[in-house]
This record gives C-alpha cells, structure tokens and sequence, in this order.
C-alpha cells in the first residue's frame, strides 16, 4: 500500500515537472553539468595518471637506476675558461657496480650500461645513435623483448665479439630492403655483425649531452657486449665540437640494480646512496628510484582528484541551488494546490513528501542523464585529442549518489515551506 | 451520536461506493455536527486583534441542507473554515461526528477533513495536471488507499454528475459548470459526514449555478448534509435552514421548511 502511494506520488510528481518541460529541463541542466563533469573529470584525471604510473612501471618497480651525471661544476669548467682540452673524469665506475652487488642485500641482478653516442652506417645510410654496451641479461631487467634473432650471450662478452643488437625502428630506418640479420652495421672505426632486433618495453631516457643536438629518434639503441665497448671505443671518449674538443672518462653511464622485491626496493633505497656517497667526493651521478615516482604519482593522483573532485562538486552545489531556486518558485505558484490538497486531506508529510520526490525526481533524473553523458564525454576527449581517460566506476556511484543527495538536501526546504503553509492561506492565494 | 446505518439510496449514491468497513452513517435528524461557544480570535499584530467569532452555538443534523449569509466581516468565512476543520476555535469546542475537533494536533485535523468533508470550492480548485478521474481520486489518495480499487465507483460518481464520457480530460479541457460539477463528485468519493460548499456558483453564470445547485439539492434529497456559503438569497432558498451572521454572531435564523422525517423522499 505505501510503495502504491510512493508509486503514484512519483507519477504525480513526473507529471507536475511536465507541465513545465522547459523549465524542468534547464533546471535539470544543472545537475547534468554536474554529474557529467564529475565523471569526465575524474576519467581523464584517472587516464593521465594512469599513463604517467604505466611509464614508471615500465622502467620496472623492482629496478633502482643510477646514472652518471656530469657534475655542475665540471660542466662550467669545460665550458667556460677553463684549459681546453682538459680530460674529466666522472661517473659511476665498474668497482660501484661490484660493490653494490655484492655489499647491498636483496639486490637480484647489477647490470651495468655504456651508453655511447654514435654515428652508425649502413652502405649509404647514417643514423645518431646510441651505443649501449651492456651484458647478456639486458632483457631481464629492462623488459625488452626479442623480435628476431636473439641477444648478445656470454660468448660474445667472453670474446670481445663485433656483434650488435639493434632496436626494431632502427633496423627499420637503416636497412631499406635488405634483411638486418644478414648484415653488418659500421660504427666508428668497426663493423659490428647484427644478430637480433629487440623492441624495447619502454623508451629509454635519451642521454643528453653538450653539443648534441636534442629530438632524434629515441629508440635508435645499438646494443653491443659491453667487453667490446670497452676495447672498441676505449675509456676516454673524445668528442669534437665547434673547434674544440672535449676529453671524458667514464666507465659506466647506468647501472640498473634489480632487487629481489619491492620491499628490498624501499630499504636498498638509502644504502645504496651511503654505499655510493664513500666513494664519489662529487655529486656525479643520480638515483632513481621507479618505485617512489609511482608513490608520488599516486600521491599526485590523489591531490588531483581532490582539486577535480571539488570543481566538480561545486558544480554540483551550483545545480543543487538552482533546483532549490526553481522548487521555491514552484512551491509559490502552486499554493493553492497545495490548499486543495490539504483541504482535502493531505497531511504535512504528504505536501512534503510530493515536493520532496519532485526535487529528487528533477535531481536523479538529471543524474541519470549526467552519467550518460559523462561516460561518453572522455570518449569523446580520448578520441579528439588522443589522451588516455578511465571511467571508474565508483566515480559513477559517488557522481550519481550525490546527484540523489542534493535533490533531497535542496529539496528538503522548498518541500518544508510547502507543507508548512496555512491551509487557509493557501486557498486563498490568487 | 451514530444511529443504526441507513441503506445508501440507490440510484444516486450506490450501495457499493461506501469504503468497506465504514463508519455507521448518521440518521436523520442526529446532531453531527456541535458547536458550543466558539471565539475565534485572529492577532494581526502586537496589540490588534480581530474578534471574527464571539460564541457561535449552532447544531448540524445528519441530513439537513443549511445556508450561512452575511456581510463580508460577518465571520462566515472564519465559521466555515472551522466547521471544515481547517483552522482551531481560540474557544469553545466543535463535536464532529462524535468526536471533539477543536484541539486536534494538525495530522489529526488532515485525517478528520479527509474522512469526513467533502469541499466545493467557488473557484472549483481542480488540480490542473490531473485528469477528472484522478481529480476525484484525491481524497482517497491521502487515507492511503489503493486507487485501483476504486475506478469504478469515480466513473460512478462521474456518470451521477453528468460527466461520465469526460474522465480522462484535463480541468482545462471542461467548462467551469463542468468543472464545478466534478469538485462536487470529488466531494462525494470519501463519503463525508457533511459537504461545505464555499460559494459554489459564484464563477458560474445562473443557468450553469442552478444545474449545480439542482445537483447538490438531490445530493441533500439522497441523504448527504449540505452546508453552504452564500450571498445569493435564491441560493439560500433552496436550504432548510438559513443563518445569517453578523459581527461574529448568529444575528438570526430562517427555516425555510423542516427538515423531512423521510430523507429520502424522492427514492421513497
């Protein structure tokens, strides 16, 4: 019986909004503004933080990279007055490499990495590019994956061996027609026969140095044993510029240091940095750590949902206002059927209860058609402007859950004043 | 107060309109309705007040047909407000049915109106986004009932008002006569002790007023109690009674013919 007269309260109610469909539509914009706005906010917040967590984790979560810097004020040196041709020597060296493998606990795999920059040949074809020297477990810690051929071995690091590895854009921009695995690539003074073509998981960081120019192609690698790295191309890597030349000694220009698990990760963290601190009197190289940039892209996530949450939701209020404005306007013009209806019968919580279920009929149904158009807005985005969006489905709950609360909290005042006019009063109004 | 029921006449109220289980009706002639020493007392501001009953005693039998007259400030206004449970004697108390009205909490009040008045308004105050059927449904609406139930005996109580073809229209679909003639069906669905009727015919021109006036006289010939407001002498003609009101007061009181032993004459 009471879910009969909630039935036909509600029907009653549909029926009173459509007696004003336009203004029952605008009123109802408001809240479709504000639920669609919830909901695509939050979709696209969602989609970029999903991409920026997806990139970190490709450069693995168990993975702690160090890398070599050219300190500061070395680079001022070079570049400013100091002697010409001075030789600098920085870096990460073999004995860090040792030293963390075999003092830091929970550490899987050391991998060192040379990452020399080259001009690499092909008959009449010439790319920049960069040539890692690096060991056969490469693929492990990094994720890469073997498209044809296979990775260097430990033969080949063993023997020195002039074979390369090359990525899949490379082989694609340097051979036209001919098959890679057939041929032999020429760099610096030495030809290097290619065995495989590897496509990486993630583009590695490109290495900037002075006097390059920046915005090649990131994933032109050539990856070589690193024994052959160190006798081909020597310890001191000379390179002219502008008249000049600079001299540099480094031996490592990466070492990644896969640990068992993610815990080893957080309590490897800081030994690591000690470990290195005894060894290195200048600020020469830097740690990073994939696991606390995916910490604090979460830690993003979450003040960025915030800050849209809160856009969204003051939209949201906006509605909420607006609908209350329009049931008050309502409440005054429909007085006299308010009268009526008291007169003939009705008591307060039946006049409060029909406006009630107008404000939430207005409020749900514009969340409802909110939702709707929520869930295709990031569409929309995602396809015109080629950004990642995620609708969660909670965002859709709360979005909704609030498009119902704001109907019964703005509601609940319009439908009071309705209930609580003088029957008498009510009749009378003209 | 409630005598043994009386029959529902037939042919003009059927037997079967009456909610199952209702109330004992109330025979001729039976007070249902006592007012005993009403003052209303309405404050306008800090000090003024306005004094619109000053002890009102009037008795209501079951089946009578009473006109109220008076000048505007007579308190026939305020009187009919009271006797339609819409607003509380500042004195004085009001039996309604038996039951004591005049200090009922407002919930209670709701209850009392629903059950037990039917209202005719001057300006018939149908509800626009209704249609004639749901129109008449309203009363029944707020006792919670099941309105399925009660489609047919609507298209009864339209077809006894003459507007059995129009029960799916809007108000503003139907003429005032019409439209008055359906306040008076709605009026009737609850099977109220009394029907007030507030200046029935006053938006309505004389020949449209006197088919309704000719609706409710029959309305009063099959049993029903008809209190009504008036300035038209001609309407008060057609009451038993007629009470004149002034300065808060019943300043005089006409019969005009008595009240028939036999309530229903015409179904005799």
């Amino acid at each position: 019986m009471l879910s009969f007269q909630l039935i036909s309260t509600v029907r009653l109610g549909i029926k009173s909004l459509m007696l004003h469909k336009l203004r029952s539509a605008l009123t109802m914009l408001g809240i479709i503004f504000g639920v669609c706005s919830v909901i695509a906010m939050l979709a696209i917040g969602e989609g970029a933080s999903y991409e920026a967590q997806e990139a970190i984790k490709k450069l693995g979560s168990n993975n702690i990279l160090i890398r070599s810097l050219k300190p500061p004020e070395a680079a001022r040196q070079q570049g400013g007055g100091g002697p010409r041709g001075m030789q600098l020597k920085y870096g990460l060296t073999y004995e860090d490499g040792a030293r963390l493998q075999s003092t830091i606990p929970g550490v899987r795999r050391v991998l060192p990495m040379r990452i020399i920059r080259e001009n690499v040949r092909f008959s009449r074809n010439e790319l920049p590019c960069q040539v890692i020297g690096t060991l056969p477990f490469y693929t492990e810690v990094s994720g890469a994956e073997i498209v044809r051929g296979r990775f260097l071995c430990d033969q080949d690091e063993l023997h020195q061996n002039n074979i390369c590895v090359i990525t899949a854009g490379l082989a694609q921009r340097l051979f036209a027609i001919e098959d890679p695995l057939q041929h032999a690539l020429k760099i610096d003074a030495f030809y290097y026969r290619v065995v495989g073509i590897l496509r990486e998981r993630s583009k590695p960081e490109q290495r900037t140095q002075a006097g390059k120019m920046e915005g090649e192609p990131l994933d032109n690698n050539v990856y070589i044993p690193l024994s052959a790295s160190r006798t081909r191309f020597g310890e001191v890597l000379i390179r002219r510029s502008a008249g000049s030349f600079e001299a540099e000694e480094v031996q490592l220009h990466q070492i990644t240091v896969q640990m068992q698990d993610s815990a080893a990760v957080e309590t490897a963290d800081p030994q690591i940095k000690t470990a290195l601190k005894r060894f290195h009197d200048q600020n020469d190289y830097e740690l990073i750590v994939p696991l606390e940039l995916l910490r604090q892209a979460e830690a993003t996530k979450r003040r960025f949902n915030i800050v849209l949450g809160s856009i969204a939701a003051i939209s949201l209020l906006v509605g909420g206002i607006g609908i209350m404005n329009i049931m008050l306007a309502n409440v005054t013009e429909r007085t006299r059927e308010i009268g009526v209806r008291r007169a003939l019968g009705a008591k307060r919580r039946d006049i409060t209860l029909q406006f009630l279920v107008e404000t939430v009929v207005l409020s749900v149904g514009g969340g409802l058609i909110g939702v709707a158009v929520g869930m295709l807005t990031p569409l929309i985005v995602s396809h015109a402007t080629d950004m990642k969006t995620i609708v969660t489905v909670w965002s859709v709950l709360v979005a909704f859950g609030i498009s119902g609360a704001v109907g019964i909290v703005f509601g609940l005042y319009p439908a009071r004043a309705a209930a609580l006019l003088d029957p008498i009063e009510a009749l009378r109004h003209e | 107060m409630s005598g043994p029921a009386v029959p529902a006449p037939a042919g003009s109220l059927p037997a079967t309109s009456r909610p199952a289980g209702g109330r004992p009706a109330a025979t001729n002639g039976n007070a249902i309705v006592q007012l005993q020493a009403i003052h209303k007392i309405y404050a306008l501001g800090e000090e003024a007040q306005v004094h619109a009953l000053r002890g009102v005693d009037l008795t209501i039998s079951a089946g009578s047909y009473i006109a109220i007259m008076g000048p505007s400030g007579s308190g026939k206004s305020t009187l009919l407000n009271l006797l339609g449970c819409l607003d509380r004697p500042t004195a004085g108390r009001y039996f309604l049915g038996g039951d004591d009205v005049s200090q009922m909490p407002d919930d209670a009040l709701s209850e009392a109106r629903g059950l037990k008045i039917g209202f005719i308004f001057q300006s018939y105050n149908l509800i626009a986004q209704l249609t004639v059927q749901e129109n008449i449904q309203v009363p029944l609406l707020y006792q919670g009932r099941d309105l399925r139930q009660y489609n047919a005996r609507c298209a009864e109580l339209a077809g006894l008002v003459g507007l059995g073809d129009r029960l799916h229209h809007r108000p503003n679909q139907l003429s005032g006569g019409q439209q008055q003639r359906v306040a008076v069906a709605r009026s009737l669905v609850n099977d109220p002790l009394m029907i007030l009727a507030d200046e029935p015919t006053g938006n309505l021109d004389s020949k449209t007023g006197a088919e309704v006036l000719d609706l409710i006289d029959r309305l009063n010939q099959a049993g029903k109690t008809i209190v009504l407001v008036t300035h038209d002498d001609r309407v008060a003609s057609r009451a038993h009674r007629v009470i004149h009101m002034r300065d808060g007061l019943i300043d005089r009181e006409v019969t005009n013919r008595p009240l028939p032993a036999n309530p229903h004459p015409a179904h005799a």
